[in-house]
This record gives C-alpha cells, sequence and structure tokens, in this order.
C-alpha cells in the first residue's frame, strides 16, 4: 500500500490533498456511523436495565454488571423478608440481583448453547477444511473429468436457499435420529460450508507452484507424501484463512438452526432473541449475550482483513 | 553401510581387499533416495500407495465432498420435487400420501399470499442493491483517495458484514423502539419529529425500510469491498493518458472509472441479490415478517407454510419455485464471475 502511493505520489493522476482530506472525512464520518449500534449494544450491556429502557436514551450511566448477571443465571422473586434472612452476598451477581428482590435459581442456557456454537462451529469447519482441501488439491493439479462442472455443481449448492432444503433434511433427520443433535448440525455445516472451502482452496493450491511437487516427486516422494509434506505446508495460510470463513458462517448461521435444533443442539444465535425476562424484554442481558457472541468475529474479521476479498468473493477476485 | 550391503549381496563376501569390495558393493547397492523413502514407509501401504494411479487419487479426493454434497444437497432437493407432487404434511408421518401432480404448484402460482410475499421480497431486493451500490461506490471511490489511515478506517467499516445478522436483526428491533429506540432519538434529534410519534417496525409504511436500513448498515461495505478491488484494478496509466489528452475529471469518471470497474460492481449486486432473494434471519429477527404480512419474504412465508402450518407438499412446490429462480440468478452470477476472472 505505501509503496504504491510513493509511486504514485509525483504522477498526474494523484489525488490532490484537498480532494483527499474531503475524502477522508466522509470515510471517517461513514465509519463512525455505522460503529453506533455496535457501540449501543457495548454500552447496553453495561446498563442496568431501567436505564436500557429510559427515555431519553441514556448516553451517560452508571456502569452496572446486572445485564451480565442476568445473562448468566436465571432468578427467582422472592419477599424481602426472606432476602434479608439470607447470609452475606456471596459474589457481585448475588449483591446486584438481592437488590431487585430475587434470589439466583441457577445458571441460565447461555453457557451451554454458546458451547454448543463452539462445538458446531469447530467441529463443521475442521471437516468441511479437510475435505475441502483434498478436493480443492484434486481440481488444482489433476486433469479430472468435467472439472468445470463439478466445480459449478459445488457452488451452486451455496445458492440454495436453506429452507428449500430444510424440509427434507428435517425429514431425514427424524429418520436417522439425527435431529436436535450436535453430530447432525455439524454434518449439515460441513456440507453447507464445503463449497466455500472447495473454491477458495483451490485458488490458495493453484499459486503453489507445481514445480515443487515435481521436484520432490523426483526425488522419490509418492504423489501422496509430496501432497503431504511439500503443498500442505505451503498452503498453510490459505487453509487458515479458509477456515476462518468457514468458522465464521457456521457461527452466524441461523436459519438451519432454527428449524432443526429445540435443545440440546441449539446454538447462541436464535437463544440470544428468546432471551426473555420477567416482564419484559431484558435489553441490558441480551446486549450483553449479543457482545459476547459478535466480539469474537469482529477480533478475527481484523485477522483476517487482507483475506476479505478472497473469502467473500469464493476466490474470485484476488488482491 | 558395510554390513547392510554385505547382508543384501551375499555373493561378494569373498574378496580379499576389503576396500575394493567396498566400493563395489557400494556402487552396487546404495540405495537412492527414492528407495529410501520407500523404506521408511510400511510395506503394505507403501504397496498400496505406489499402486495409486493419479486419476484414483484425483476421484479419492473430490469423491467425498461429491458424497456429502449429494445426500445433505441434492438427495433432499430430490425429496422436496418429489414431496411438491404429493398432499404430504410432515406432521401427520402416518397419513396415507397421495400424488396430486401440480396441483400444488397451481395453488402456489394463484395463492395471493405468494405475490405479496414476491413483492415485499421485491421491494427490498432492488432497495438494498440500489442503496448499497449507490454507497459501497461512493466509499470505495473515497477510499481509493488513498489518504492517511484509509486501511484501518477501511477495516473498521467492514465489521458489520462479519456479524450475525439473526443477532443484528435482534438488536436493531431495540435501537427501533419508539421512545426508548436510538434510532428513533437520533431522528427527532435531527428533524425535530416526536419520537413516540412513529414506529420503523409496527408501522405498516415503514417497516419494509427498516429492513432496507438494516440491511444497507450490514451489507455496503460488502458492496464498497468488491468495488475497491475494482478500481484498484485500473492501471495508473490510463488515467495518464487521459491526462495528456487533456480529459476532464468528469469524463475521466464515465470513460474510464465506471466502465472499468462495472465487472465488479455487477458481480457485487449478483451476490447481494442472491443472497437478499432468499433473505432470512435478519428480517425474522427484525419484524417477524409484520406487521401482518407487510416484511413477510418469500422464505419467511416458506418456513411459515412449511414449519408453522405444515403444509409439506405445498410449501416444498413454493421452495422448488424458489430454488430455480436462485439457480437462475446463480447461473448469470457464476457467467459474470468468469468474465471477471478474463480480465
Amino acid at each position: 500500500m505505501s509503496a504504491t502511493g510513493l509511486a504514485t505520489a509525483h504522477s498526474v493522476v494523484a489525488p490532490s490533498s484537498r480532494s483527499r482530506k474531503i475524502a477522508a472525512t466522509l470515510v471517517i464520518l461513514y465509519a463512525v456511523i455505522s460503529m453506533v449500534p455496535l457501540a449501543w449494544i457495548f454500552m447496553t450491556s453495561f446498563k442496568t436495565p431501567p436505564d436500557s429502557i429510559s427515555y431519553p436514551p441514556k448516553i451517560v450511566f452508571q456502569p452496572s454488571l446486572e445485564g451480565y448477571c442476568n445473562l448468566f443465571t436465571t432468578r427467582s422473586r422472592q419477599t424481602p423478608e426472606y432476602i434479608a434472612s439470607l447470609p452475606p452476598p456471596a459474589g457481585v451477581c448475588d449483591e446486584v440481583v438481592r437488590q431487585r428482590n430475587m434470589v439466583i435459581a441457577g445458571p441460565s442456557n447461555y453457557v451451554p448453547r454458546f458451547l454448543n456454537s463452539l462445538i458446531i462451529a469447530f467441529g463443521s469447519t475442521f471437516c468441511a477444511v479437510a475435505l475441502g482441501t483434498l478436493a480443492a488439491y484434486a481440481f488444482s493439479r489433476f486433469k479430472v473429468p468435467l472439472a468445470d462442472d463439478l466445480m459449478f455443481f459445488i457452488l451452486s449448492t451455496r445458492f440454495m436457499p436453506p429452507i428449500a432444503v430444510a424440509i427434507p433434511i428435517y425429514l431425514m433427520y427424524r429418520e436417522l435420529g439425527l435431529s436436535d443433535t450436535k453430530l447432525g448440525m455439524i454434518v449439515l455445516y460441513t456440507a453447507v460450508n464445503v463449497s466455500l472451502a472447495v473454491w477458495l482452496l483451490k485458488g490458495f493450491i493453484d499459486e503453489i507452484p507445481r514445480e515443487y511437487e515435481e521436484a520432490a516427486m523426483i526425488d522419490g516422494y509418492t504423489r501422496l507424501q509430496a501432497f503431504w509434506k511439500v503443498v500442505l505446508p505451503q498452503a498453510t495460510t490459505g487453509i487458515a484463512a479458509t477456515a476462518i470463513f468457514c468458522l465464521i458462517f457456521a457461527w452466524n448461521e441461523y436459519a438451519f438452526a432454527l428449524m432443526l435444533t429445540s435443545d440440546t443442539a441449539r446454538t447462541a444465535p436464535p437463544s440470544i432473541a428468546t432471551m426473555l425476562g420477567r416482564g419484559g424484554i431484558e435489553w441490558s442481558a441480551i446486549a450483553a449475550g449479543s457482545l459476547g457472541f459478535l466480539i469474537p468475529v469482529v477480533i478475527v474479521a481484523f485477522a483476517l482483513r487482507n483475506y476479505l476479498l478472497r473469502g467473500v468473493t469464493f476466490g474470485a477476485i484476488r488482491q | 553401510m558395510f554390513v547392510r550391503a554385505g547382508v543384501r549381496t551375499p555373493t561378494h563376501n569373498n574378496c580379499d581387499n576389503r576396500a575394493a569390495c567396498g566400493v563395489m558393493t557400494e556402487v552396487r547397492t546404495d540405495p537412492t533416495i527414492a528407495e529410501r523413502v520407500a523404506a521408511s514407509t510400511p510395506e503394505p501401504l507403501a504397496r498400496r500407495v505406489r499402486g495409486l494411479s493419479d486419476r484414483a487419487i484425483a476421484w479419492a479426493f473430490i469423491g467425498p465432498t461429491v458424497g456429502l454434497l449429494l445426500a445433505i444437497n441434492i438427495f433432499p432437493l430430490l425429496w422436496t420435487v418429489y414431496l411438491s407432487f404429493t398432499n404430504y404434511r410432515a406432521n401427520r408421518p402416518n397419513e396415507e400420501i397421495l400424488w396430486i401432480g401440480t396441483r400444488n404448484y397451481e395453488r402456489v402460482l394463484t395463492d395471493p399470499d405468494i405475490w405479496a410475499a414476491m413483492q415485499a421480497t421485491a421491494h427490498f431486493v432492488v432497495w438494498t442493491i440500489v442503496l448499497q451500490t449507490v454507497l459501497g461506490f461512493g466509499l470505495a471511490w473515497l477510499i481509493d483517495r488513498k489518504f492517511r489511515g484509509s486501511a484501518f478506517w477501511t477495516t473498521i467499516i467492514l465489521i458489520p458484514m462479519m456479524l450475525s445478522s439473526a443477532v443484528v436483526g435482534n438488536f436493531w428491533k431495540f435501537l427501533y423502539q419508539p421512545q426508548i429506540g436510538l434510532f428513533n432519538y437520533v431522528v427527532s434529534f435531527f428533524t425535530g419529529i416526536d419520537p413516540s410519534s412513529f414506529d420503523m417496525i409496527g408501522s405498516v409504511t415503514l417497516a419494509p425500510w427498516a429492513i432496507v436500513i438494516v440491511d444497507t448498515w450490514m451489507w455496503t461495505p460488502y458492496v464498497m469491498l468488491i468495488c475497491l478491488a475494482g478500481l484498484r484494478s485500473i492501471p495508473d496509466y490510463i488515467y495518464e493518458a487521459a491526462e495528456v489528452d487533456r480529459a476532464s475529471p468528469w469524463r475521466q469518471f464515465w470513460s474510464i472509472t465506471l466502465p472499468m470497474a462495472l465487472p465488479f460492481i455487477m458481480l457485487a449486486v449478483l451476490f447481494r441479490g442472491i443472497e437478499n432473494f432468499k433473505m432470512f434471519d435478519l428480517v425474522v429477527q427484525l419484524t417477524g415478517g409484520g406487521p401482518g404480512s407487510i416484511t413477510e419474504l418469500t422464505s419467511i412465508n416458506l418456513k411459515r407454510e412449511a414449519f408453522e402450518k405444515w403444509r409439506t407438499g405445498y410449501s416444498s412446490a413454493l421452495a422448488v419455485i424458489l430454488f430455480v429462480a436462485v439457480f437462475g440468478l446463480a447461473n448469470i452470477y457464476v457467467k459474470a464471475l468468469n468474465r471477471v476472472k478474463q480480465r
């Protein structure tokens, strides 16, 4: 970036410093405005429930952990006399909850759902990337009959609306006993992600010179050894980038999770929305839950920024 | 080496000169790298691996992926097609399945609810594409000035598109609340309209725009990213030549920038078109298809028919129609994609 910037600095097409300043102002303005909703999630998660629904919306407020306490626990209402008779509170949440005349009844289902999301996302990503790497290598290096048609077939499965196949998958899983199981969801997400993995990884493997493997094979490696010991180490970056894209998809997926899971395999996205407290929606708890769910993706997005374009266009455009 | 050679070539053990003997055996039996690699692989495995032709490896590598896709995508799709010709209801599995021909398709295509859903989808798709293309291309064009810190701000702008659309939809529902919501408050701050006088989600006229706004917030970065790649692919010398010919900046934009970035813009538009045609998560969480069925897009309608009314045969017919439409779009997409790649 900086190198090209220097190279064009003296060319006739370099933008003037004034137009650059205007551009910078507008872009930064857009970036800041587009971050407001996320900043609002962050702020709301630290508000008390009354603060989170106050009018006008409070920008300055006393931060509180109540949203997080409500996110991780279920509570029951008790009489003030009963609460006064309890031993002193054991932790921050205990204290916060008692101020509302409630006691902690038990853990909420946020952590199990979050764990489900983690297991299903990582499991399906591993499978999709493993399958995708093999297929991408074959497409990249061998003359596969009907290769273009097969690649298009693989891509086209990605364009299928999830709802269009959800009915038979629901029936199929019901027959096989896979409905509402983590295994079923891992298999399903693997199938959805493998198309992305094949397309991205084919691009990455195409970029590794064939000469490396050919040299290794002249030295006596078999094709499989060359693949394992020469190509795979070279493709590590591409595999990692692909894995992160698959991970983000599986992490964010909602439609299948909503229709095919109910409890044991339910992931976080459908459950965050249904977190309801007593007497209304607890926005501060929902904000806390959303934040915990979104933050990992934001961090990953930063790590991935150089591959983003490739990832979102199925490797069609490379920078 | 000597010992191994001696063991391997027992006919050479009757020589007097050990050195000469050693040289001879070494020339004869020094294993090549190939043999050493082969020796380090267990025997049965080595035999099997050596026996594999490239063709066999290719199929062994591609097979699992294709098999999985056939099982999880194509088989269910064929099943959907089959169900679309029957009166099957998934909540009554023991009832007899009757073949009713194309009656489901006739019902779908004459159902006013479906046409209302199609209309809502069209409104959503067209407006999101228009807004996202204009904003996304504009942003890319500005970022292409390469001001200081542009890389950092670009990354910031890209964050919304990585997020879970269901969670985003759910949270925007909060921002859209009349009175307590931030969106209404900001609008009233700048325009003076009473923030409780309008309800983005509850109002029949505003709800279709509420979903357009959130989708635009989320996916403008996507269009921007692709447009930016398009703008950066235009070589500087073309602008330099235009500059020499004294083409005005206006002329340069219409004759160079826009035509050369067009395939990229098209790619972004088609991709957003396909994605928004099957839009589900965001809108379900944001409006749930309401108020009434004003924002009930085709996918939401389908989900309701299939998993709430359990009209499996009917909804399968709708799914097939939806799939054919998306598949048609996908075909165009791949053609455009290939054209972009050829440049």
